[in-house]
């Protein structure tokens, strides 16, 4: 019998350490593992390289200092196009970043999740991604069309961190809205993989809800399993929620002040998962 | 009735895609989704539009307004694949815009601390190198089509022919709509060229707000305006809350 890998959010980020390479997965604001990342917040681990189709998760931890280097094609909300708070960071200078296309970014996620040095594709060339990454080499076709391309070298990481709809104790995760998004190759692509979920089901409880293509991510490649409700909060997760419209609109609101931000730190991401939800219904109650 | 110049600008988007075929049609932004609709509307019938998320459309619902009819499905990596395949014609924002086509929404200013950072290349740099990239600029201004933009992220004409026969291959940048007017590359040195000025809009005007010289040759056409059936798309069936005049003001 596998083992049972659930655990809590703090047990999971317990087994991060500073200076590690953790991929994020989602997409701009959409089904962002908050819960994990607000866990992150709450221990004391640091310079990161975070590897992100960057949203919130990028810019609460840039905001808290805890990236030395981001990898990504781009930070957004989605619906408020940029993020303040990767913006901010990024303009005092305390980020680096490592810019690679959309495309570039998959293959090289794709390359680590098949144990290879890189995967070659065309875009990049001539754009100043080229420049801006200085280790990033060009790669002949070893065929008749002999066409250079460029390689993009392997992004392996050491920690994956996703949020799907359901999971079995054992690591089976499944997705239930309409794009998985990149989360199965973020976990296939780490040495160690953590997915947090809506809920925990029995195995048996997948085919009632979809068919068995939503069951994206594999158990032999999580080390836990997290239920944490709402973990994806203030991000979208559907078809279980949408995205939290106003809440992510007093995010935004507060990065333009530092005291604004402190007191919004102070309101919502002083305490635990349980406190953090609480603060948040008392935000929708008085918004109401 | 006339025309409003956002109007004449949704039909200038709408005109990217007029012999596009069978292909997805990637409009970023209002006017260029407008644009999209309305192509498929009129006179590209079998243009492939996505709901904005992971779905193709069926059929063509007013801007906001969930389809009715999903005929496929795209998901980002499936959408990455259709770029690198080339089916695809995207028309993208730009912060900057040279007058070889480079184009630039990632940071303005040097890259350990720009001065304002931006959204990141996102696709830029594979969609120009994998198929047909045009770009809808809202407000035509010196800071935005400017002599060198601070990071190439879209590949424009110069940077492609420097970068060899892999980046030129499938690179094409048929057209950029702007709110003062229509341009492309049809130079021999493959830089800007006036293609046609929008109604009411003067050379004088265009030149003023384009940060590097650019020739307005006399005789040099007008935008067309939206015939009736068009107008009655824009405004009763793709448009009926006037977005457009947000993006696009008269």
């Amino acid at each position: 019998m596998t083992a049972d890998k659930r655990m809590t959010a703090d047990e999971a980020v317990s087994r991060l350490e500073s200076g590690m390479t953790i991929g994020i997965g989602g997409w701009g604001s959409r089904r962002k593992p908050m819960a994990l990342v607000r866990a992150l917040l709450r221990s004391d681990v640091t310079d990161l390289t975070v590897v992100s189709y960057g949203g919130p998760d990028v810019g609460l931890l840039a905001a808290a200092g805890r990236v030395r280097r981001l990898v990504a094609a781009f930070t957004t909300l989605d619906s408020i196009p940029l993020e303040p708070h990767f913006r901010a960071a990024r303009q005092r200078g305390e980020l680096e970043l490592t810019e690679l296309d959309e495309a570039m970014f998959m293959w090289g996620l794709t390359a680590a999740a098949h144990r290879l040095p890189f995967l070659p594709v065309r875009a990049g060339l001539g754009s100043d991604v080229m420049t801006a990454w200085p280790e990033l080499r060009t790669v002949v076709s070893p065929y008749e069309d002999g066409e250079e391309l460029v390689a993009v070298p392997a992004l392996t990481l050491d920690a994956a961190l996703v949020h799907l709809n359901r999971a079995d104790a054992r690591g089976n995760a499944q997705y239930l809205g309409p794009d998985p998004y990149f989360d199965d190759l973020f976990c296939e692509a780490a040495r160690e993989a953590y997915v947090s979920c809506e809920r925990v089901v029995d195995s048996a409880a997948f085919a009632e809800l979809g068919g068995p293509q939503t069951l994206l991510v594999r158990r032999a490649c999580v080390n836990g399993v997290i239920e944490a409700p709402g973990g994806a909060h203030f991000t979208s997760c559907a078809p279980d929620y949408e995205r939290d419209e106003a809440f992510q609109a007093a995010y935004a609101r507060a990065a333009a002040d530092p005291a604004a931000w402190r007191e919004f730190t102070g309101r919502f991401l002083s305490g635990d998962e349980a406190d953090y939800r609480a603060a948040v219904a008392d935000f929708t109650r008085e918004a109401a | 009735m006339s025309a409003t110049r956002a109007e004449v600008c949704a039909v200038a988007c709408a005109e990217a895609w007029r012999g596009d075929g069978e292909i997805l049609a990637s409009p970023i932004g209002v006017l260029p989704t407008i644009g999209a609709r309305l192509a498929r509307l009129t006179f590209s019938p079998d243009l492939l539009l996505t709901d904005g998320e992971a779905l193709l459309i069926a059929d063509t619902p007013a801007l906001g307004a969930k389809a009715a009819v999903v005929e496929g499905w795209l998901p980002f990596r499936r959408h990455l694949a259709m770029v690198s395949g080339g089916r695809r014609h995207v028309m993208m924002g730009a912060s900057q815009l040279d007058r070889h086509g480079n184009q630039n929404i990632s940071r303005i200013g040097a890259a350990a601390r720009p001065a304002r950072q931006l959204l990141g290349v996102r696709g830029a740099p594979g969609n120009t190198v994998n198929h047909p990239t045009s770009y809808w600029i809202p407000r035509h201004s010196p800071r935005v089509l400017v002599e060198r933009v601070d990071m190439v992220c879209g590949v424009g004409h110069d940077r492609a022919a420097a970068a060899g026969p892999p980046a030129t291959r499938f690179h094409r940048i048929p057209r950029v709509v702007t709110d003062l007017a229509v341009l492309d590359f049809a130079t021999p040195d493959r830089t800007m060229r006036v293609r046609s000025l929008h109604p009411g809009v003067t050379a004088e005007e265009l030149c003023a707000a384009t940060g590097f010289p650019l020739d307005v040759p006399a005789g040099v056409p007008r935008t067309r305006a939206p015939n009736a059936e068009e107008l009655r798309l824009i405004r009763d069936v793709l448009d009926p809350d006037a977005l457009r005049e947000r993006e696009v003001r008269a």
